[in-house]
């Protein structure tokens, strides 16, 4: 229980630290919103300052950010000059879409990448060895930037599926079989490019674990009393290799982040990513702060897990 | 079921490997290992090179300046090469027409057969400037005006895209390289110090750095860009690119490199030389950076096509190298139009090229991670 609690205390204190750093790279920052409204002739500087002051960007740093914390405890986490709206709403919807979208892709990747690398590992130096080899080469090596251009052409190409967006025109009016089908088919191709891109790294990890329990004594052991193989791979060696890949469970939830930002952008999925691009280009730095707690929160949260998780299966952390 | 006495076998012959390190005075290479890998090191290093100096010498090689538009030719397809002229004569140099657009179809190219214009070799063209230096006039090849030849196509400006890719590739590798050089060696002294002296110093930096390694990179990269000016001239943006992607990735070389240092400090030969009474300085000079040396040098290859692409991610969202300085970001920008996707697929080649350097960025990770055992980072 104190493990549980000091791995909280510390992603609290992440994530107070990652405001603390928005705001004083936000203060750093040359412009802002505004900026543009002052350059309109039509609009006299005394709305702007009015402007300015009625959202209390004229107060100092220590100011803005106290008022800024007490709005993250109302739930509003800031309030966005280009929505006019709070902050925390317009992520909330986001968030989940990016949620869906990064979590299908990884429950995809795991389920297949594991034992993919559990087969390679152990016909290590064959055929299937070499051919992965490639193949993961290969998919190292094609940008998610790439690789997301090339699945919306071929979308466009074959109209296999739609592109662009989460829901069909005048999908409200369908029923919900109907409404989840909608969303499963646009959600094909940008979910495709992250499994894609996520899959290579979880074989890699995969047989390299599995080769060093391989190596043990107890697998040996294990076969010499005639334990049928599938049973001794998938009930005895997996189990013992499971800690490195929970451990990749936590360190790839930024990588798959990244990506899902870069898919979204370009498919016009209605994650995160988007809505951060939007912000940046139109100076709203409070929605920008907001994104990145978002993501800073989705990736501590995943570390979260994964340290949980460890803790659970290896006795050897909790000996700690 | 042999499975486990093969890798077994295996892992008993990897280790049975003397334990190699670039700098020759410390091992001699014995038996078969490192000396035979040696070469294939090369293998990865000399097409990097080859391609880094067909992209520094881009005036050179490229036809065109990456400015130059003809507007007559937009997203023309790349230029056919012939051999056989109309008359049925065999040309031994390859040779290509003018290429007109008719005026009634737009996006539709044909080619004038009443001349023909062979491909010449160092000809003379478009001025550029050699390292900043000199200014020169020849190129690699070419044809005589008025034809114009473009093996990669155009794009919608009607610039020859096999120029721009060169050009972009200087902007695009040379800030990826510059990034991995700053981010390394950022990550490394700091890390060396917290290594080094430990205390309230390494658990600060140690902290500091987690705050970084707690955003998903693009996030933080598109965060700090956030907060920078949006208008800035090309060679700024450049400047502001190569600094943010290098000082953002700051903290994982240097958490790595702290290790190293943390087990280098402990060492008898070091705790000799202090009991000796030599400054921390000379100690850090002289025992303990030389053992991240492999580190330091592995992570470098690692960042730097890690880096690339997020300078080209940075500018194809319009946020780092801007128009019309190409960068292999903003040349893929284009490619979010239906049409110039569907049809132009010459378009694709910054693509295409990023996978060739990846791939062999990843190749040289792997050959320096075999060469000096690190294991996977």
């Amino acid at each position: 229980m104190r493990y549980y609690t000091r791995r909280l205390l510390h992603t609290i204190f992440l994530i107070f630290g990652v405001s603390v750093l928005s705001f004083l790279f936000m203060e750093l920052a040359p412009g802002e919103f505004f900026d543009e409204m002052r350059l309109n002739p039509q609009i006299s500087p005394e709305t702007v300052v009015a402007l300015r002051h009625q959202y209390g960007l004229d107060k100092p740093l220590a100011v803005r950010y106290v008022r800024w914390v007490q709005s993250v405890f109302k739930g509003e986490f800031g309030f966005s000059f280009a929505y006019n709206r709070p902050v925390a709403p317009l992520l909330m919807s986001r968030a989940r879409n990016t949620l869906l979208l990064t979590l299908t892709a990884t429950l995809f990747a795991w389920l297949i990448g594991i034992p993919w690398g559990v087969w390679i590992a152990v016909r290590k130096g064959k055929w299937p060895d070499h051919f992965s080899t490639v193949v993961v080469t290969g998919l190292v090596s094609v940008p998610d930037l790439l690789l997301a251009l090339v699945a919306l052409l071929v979308a466009m190409r074959t109209g296999w599926f739609p592109v662009g967006g989460m829901v069909s025109l005048g999908s409200s009016e369908w029923g919900p079989a109907h409404k989840v089908e909608d969303v499963a088919s646009h959600l094909f191709c940008p979910a495709l490019v992250l499994f894609l891109g996520s899959l290579p790294t979880i074989i890699r990890h995969a047989r390299t674990a599995m080769l060093g329990v391989l190596d043990s004594g107890f697998v040996r052991a294990a076969q010499a009393h005639g334990i049928s193989s599938r049973r001794l791979l998938f009930r005895h060696a997996l189990p013992a290799a499971a800690g490195p890949l929970i451990s990749l469970v936590g360190i790839s939830v930024g990588t798959l982040l990244s990506a899902s930002l870069l898919v979204e952008a370009i498919m016009g999925w209605p994650g995160i990513g988007p809505l951060l691009l939007e912000a940046i280009l139109a100076r709203d730095l409070y929605l920008v702060v907001g994104a990145v707690i978002f993501s800073t929160a989705f990736l501590v949260a995943g570390n979260l897990v994964a340290d949980a998780l460890l803790y659970r299966i290896d006795p050897r952390i909790r000996g700690e | 079921m042999a499975l486990a006495d093969k890798s077994a076998s295996a892992r008993h012959a990897s280790d049975a490997r003397p334990v190699p390190f670039l700098t020759p005075k410390r091992q001699a290479p014995t038996g078969t290992g490192p000396a035979q890998r040696a070469g294939k090191l090369w293998l990865a290093l000399i097409p990097l090179a080859a391609v880094h100096s067909l992209v520094m010498f881009a005036g050179f090689f490229a036809p065109e300046d990456y400015a130059e538009q003809d507007r007559t030719l937009p997203l023309a397809p790349p230029s056919r090469l012939h051999f056989v002229d109309p008359h049925g004569r065999f040309h031994v140099v390859p040779f290509v027409y003018r290429i007109v657009p008719p005026p009634a179809r737009p996006g539709d190219y044909l080619e004038d057969q009443s001349r023909v214009f062979p491909i010449g070799i160092l000809v003379r063209g478009t001025p550029y400037r050699v390292a900043g230096i000199f200014t020169s006039r020849r190129h690699l090849f070419g044809v005589e005006a008025p034809a114009k030849i473009f093996l990669l196509g155009r794009d919608e400006y009607g610039r020859d895209q096999l120029s721009r890719l060169l050009y972009g590739g200087r902007v695009s590798l040379f800030a990826g390289l510059l990034a991995a050089v700053l981010s390394v060696t950022t990550g490394a002294l700091l890390g060396a110090c917290a290594g080094f002296y430990g205390g309230w110093l390494d658990g600060a930096l140690m902290r500091f750095s987690e705050l970084f390694l707690a955003l998903p990179w693009l996030y933080l990269l598109l965060a700090v860009r956030a907060f920078l000016p949006l208008r800035v001239s090309p060679s700024e943006a450049l400047l502001l690119a190569i600094t943010i992607v290098g000082l953002v990735g700051w903290a994982r070389p240097a958490r790595l490199v702290r290790g190293v240092v943390l087990s280098a400090r402990g060492r008898s030969y070091v705790l000799a030389a202090r009991g000796f009474g030599a400054s921390d300085f000379y100690l850090i000079r002289r025992h303990v950076l030389p053992e991240t040396f492999g580190v330091v040098l592995t992570q470098a290859a690692l960042l730097a096509p890690q880096y690339i692409l997020a300078e080209v991610t940075l500018s194809f969202f319009g946020l780092g190298v801007g128009e019309p300085v190409p960068s292999w970001g903003n040349m893929l920008t284009s490619l979010l139009r239906y049409y110039v996707l569907s049809q132009c697929w010459w378009m694709l080649s910054p693509g295409l090229a990023l996978i060739g350097v990846s791939l062999l960025y990843y190749l040289l990770t792997s050959l320096l991670q075999e060469r000096l055992r690190i294991g996977q980072l």
